[in-house]
């Protein structure tokens, strides 16, 4: 008696320990999954699914998603979308694990510069039939959304819009200091500075040492050559034109258009109260500055170096290894794709700009609509699984610690773009190639 | 700490029914009770510490991506990498190390003394004191993002408060607190002690409490002044309590995330990214989770070394002086908590 009482507490605790230990070892990828989710018929005749959806449209463009999911569930019987929002940060960390424990998405959307990395991860599976089977094609995208959702010769990503670094004026003080018209170039939005400046806003244009300080960068060397190689397997961050770009930015704190030690949200919250007259931001913060009232103009960020180009990136849907391991799922969550990518121009409201062509025009009457104007200028990461943890890792802290001031850009370049290199040799190791 | 205090009764109660006649309750005669009533915490202890610290060890010697189908077995180089110069995770993990280093030195005295100030003016008779002692230990309810969020836009260099009322007082007003050093670690130990010396105070306070009247009384019957009393019967009756403080206030401090995670972002560049921090970024965000794992383990090697060095300063010091140990700590711990 004495004995089995003690064998079943130590089985208790190894079998809890087991569970636990079970949980981070997880099943392994590869499976059925991996060839992709079957030919698209347009339609789902089977019996009722729940499709579990998840984003992170925490911000202004949440109610606009929701509405979207609610219409989808209302004009369809047989499949019920319960979506799951989370903050982009949290949201990769959260994908990967509930996946791999059967608790995560049927289908999602994911920002394109990590469809790669996911997709290396065995978390989503291949959709190229259902791009087919949508009408979809590259000619209704520019070529760089379309290639970069392209990983290892198939496509893991359904574009849904694309959002980009842009420009926003205070129009009251571009009244003030008698401007007109948005700067486009080094020369006009020089001058701009010095004009505001001398109608004593003393600090026109807040440079932000973190986010989306490296965005700013990654803009400005794209305007005179590029981040990363042409096959992305490279980063040339301490490249002749990335060092200038970075130098630039310093530049802005040097010469006084800036205060220095910008933190992070700082330049944002500076703009909303109207203590800078320009900052560089994202189209995302649109509804925030419209429901704040602010006076406000957008334009293309302007072109400092050789030729007008800017970071941009894109929302794309996926369909999870989970998804796809139930036919019924996969054939639903297809239909629920099909139908988000058509109505894409009603989330032109959430202030992103629709990826697809044909449905472009209908940002025209948006305020975002001269940026849609520009996306050949868009520029986007390359397609390589793991590129978006190196950024966070190592250039980052780089572009921050340079515009801070802290660090001469060009050794600071030298030193990311040596460590870069080094992980991103490792994840390709780590990978598989 | 409790444990050394009462380790020595539990060993006279069992020495004493060792020499009596076996009876009920007799721990070599219990059979499967004792480990019935422990079954509970074993089941968790080693679901919640044993089993993950084994499989930390495990995941420590594989190159660990739990999202894909291969681990390699990779032997101690994850170790090895740590202590080798010009490796991927050399500089930033003992850059790391060196914050968290920087930012224990400069907390920890703090979050000693500040507290033990406080308790002593605390323990005095005032009117309104028990509102001077909710009010100091109301932040250490709120939760790390509340207390991050708020002092990240008071602390601004631009746009706070701070330093637009320094400027008002004719103080510096362009100290960059979050985005320069040192002046975020000031920042970051400031916020730290503000939020966290509550807790410490509490502590101190049931201590205070529990120090014997007629000593203080005797020992002024002996003429000894305020600070001889402080001296010789205060901070000897506090020992305890002192070493059990130091103790957790330490590998708590050694422990600091969330502070620098979302006051500063590790700005200026990765100075103020302390080690778990750092073990955060690469495990959970890049999944390099053999790395993150072998991080872990040597700051616990260093933890577990500055703990037995505090236990022997405390041990040593109350050997030397050959003073009754104290046994008011674990009661006014109890009373302090319940």
């Amino acid at each position: 008696m004495r004995r089995t009482t003690w064998k079943a507490a130590m089985a208790a605790g190894v079998t809890g320990a087991l569970v636990l230990t079970g949980c981070g070892g997880g099943s392994g990828a590869g499976g059925p999954a991996a060839e992709g989710v079957g030919e698209f018929t347009g339609e789902y005749d089977g019996p009722d699914v729940t499709l579990s959806y998840w984003n992170g449209f925490t911000g202004g463009d949440g109610p606009f998603m929701q509405d979207l999911v609610d219409q989808f569930n209302e004009e369809h019987d047989n499949i019920n979308v319960e979506s799951n929002t989370i903050q982009w940060g949290d949201f990769y960390q959260r994908v990967p694990a509930a996946v791999q424990a059967g608790q995560g998405p049927d289908v999602g959307v994911m920002h394109l510069d990590q469809l790669a990395t996911h997709a290396a991860r065995n978390i989503i599976v291949p959709v190229d039939d259902l791009a087919e089977g949508i009408g979809l094609s590259e000619e209704d995208f520019t070529p760089e959304i379309w290639d970069a959702g392209i990983y290892n010769d198939a496509r893991y990503g359904i574009p849904l819009d694309v959002h980009s670094l842009a420009m926003y004026y205070n129009t009251e003080h571009f009244e003030q200091a008698g401007i007109t018209e948005p700067p486009t170039d080094e020369a006009s939005f020089m001058e701009a500075l010095d004009k505001l400046k001398a109608a004593g806003f003393q600090t026109p244009f807040w440079m932000p040492s973190l986010w989306p300080g490296h965005l700013i960068w990654l803009s400005l060397t794209w305007q005179n050559g590029a981040p990363y190689s042409d096959d992305g397997t490279e980063a040339l961050y301490d490249s002749e034109e990335g060092v200038a770009a970075l130098e630039w930015m310093r530049s802005m704190v040097d010469q006084g258009y800036s205060p220095p030690g910008v933190a992070i949200d700082a330049q944002y919250v500076a703009f909303k109260n109207g203590q800078n007259s320009i900052t560089w931001d994202g189209i995302w913060q649109i509804n925030d500055l419209e429901s704040n009232n602010i006076p406000y103009g957008i334009a293309p960020i302007p072109t400092i170096g050789d030729e007008q180009a800017f970071w941009a990136n894109s929302h794309h849907f996926f369909i999870s290894r989970q998804g796809a391991e139930d036919e019924n799922k996969a054939a639903a969550a297809q239909v629920f794709i099909a139908w988000m990518s058509d109505h894409s121009d009603e989330w032109a409201g959430s202030a992103m700009i629709p990826a697809r062509e044909s449905v472009r025009e209908s940002a025209a009457e948006f305020p975002q609509g001269v940026i849609a104007e520009e996306i050949e200028s868009m520029r986007f990461l390359p397609p390589v699984p793991g590129v978006g943890g190196v950024q966070t890792e190592v250039l980052e802290p780089a572009v921050a610690n340079s515009v801070l001031g802290e660090e001469d850009p060009a050794a600071a370049l030298e030193s990311a773009a040596r460590r870069a290199n080094e992980l991103m040799e490792r994840n390709r190791e780590q990978f598989g190639d | 700490m409790a444990t050394t205090v009462t380790a020595p009764r539990s060993d006279t109660v069992s020495d004493d029914r060792r020499g009596g006649a076996p009876r009920r309750g007799d721990p070599h005669r219990a059979g499967a009770a004792p480990w019935l009533f422990l079954a509970p915490y074993l089941v968790l202890f080693v679901a919640f510490v044993l089993g993950p610290i084994v499989y930390g060890l495990y995941i420590s010697l594989h190159r660990y991506d739990f999202t894909l189908p291969n681990k390699p077995f990779v032997g101690l180089e994850n170790y090895t990498d740590l202590f080798t110069p010009g490796s991927v995770t050399f500089d930033v993990f003992w850059r790391a190390m060196r914050a968290t280093a920087i930012f224990t030195v400069m907390s920890v005295p703090l979050l000693l003394v500040v507290p033990l100030v406080i308790a002593l003016v605390m323990n005095k008779k005032f009117p309104g004191r028990n509102v001077f002692r909710a009010l100091y230990f109301a932040p250490y309810v709120l939760g790390v993002a509340v207390v991050a969020i708020l002092w990240r836009y008071l602390l601004d260099a631009n746009i706070g408060p701070v330093n637009y009322y320094l400027g008002l007082l004719g103080l510096p007003d362009d100290t960059n607190w979050t985005t320069s050093t040192p002046a975020a670690w000031f920042a970051l130990v400031g916020v730290t002690v503000w939020w966290t010396l509550g807790f410490n105070a509490v502590i101190y306070l049931a201590g205070l409490q529990d120090i014997p009247k007629e000593l203080y009384e005797a020992a002024e019957m002996d003429g000894a002044n305020r600070w001889q009393q402080f001296r010789n019967v205060t901070l000897p009756g506090l020992k305890p309590v002192l070493s059990f403080v130091t103790m957790i206030t330490i590998i708590a401090s050694a422990n600091m995330f969330g502070q620098s995670y979302l006051i500063t972002r590790g700005a200026p560049g990765t100075e103020t990214r302390t080690a778990i921090y750092q073990i955060a970024e690469t495990g959970l965000r890049n999944y390099q989770m053999g790395s993150a794992a072998a991080m872990s383990y040597v700051l616990t090697v260093f933890l577990i070394i500055l703990s037995l060095g505090v236990f022997w300063l405390f041990r040593e010091k109350q050997a030397r002086k050959k003073e009754p140990p104290l046994q008011a700590a674990p009661m006014a711990l109890r009373q302090g908590r319940g």
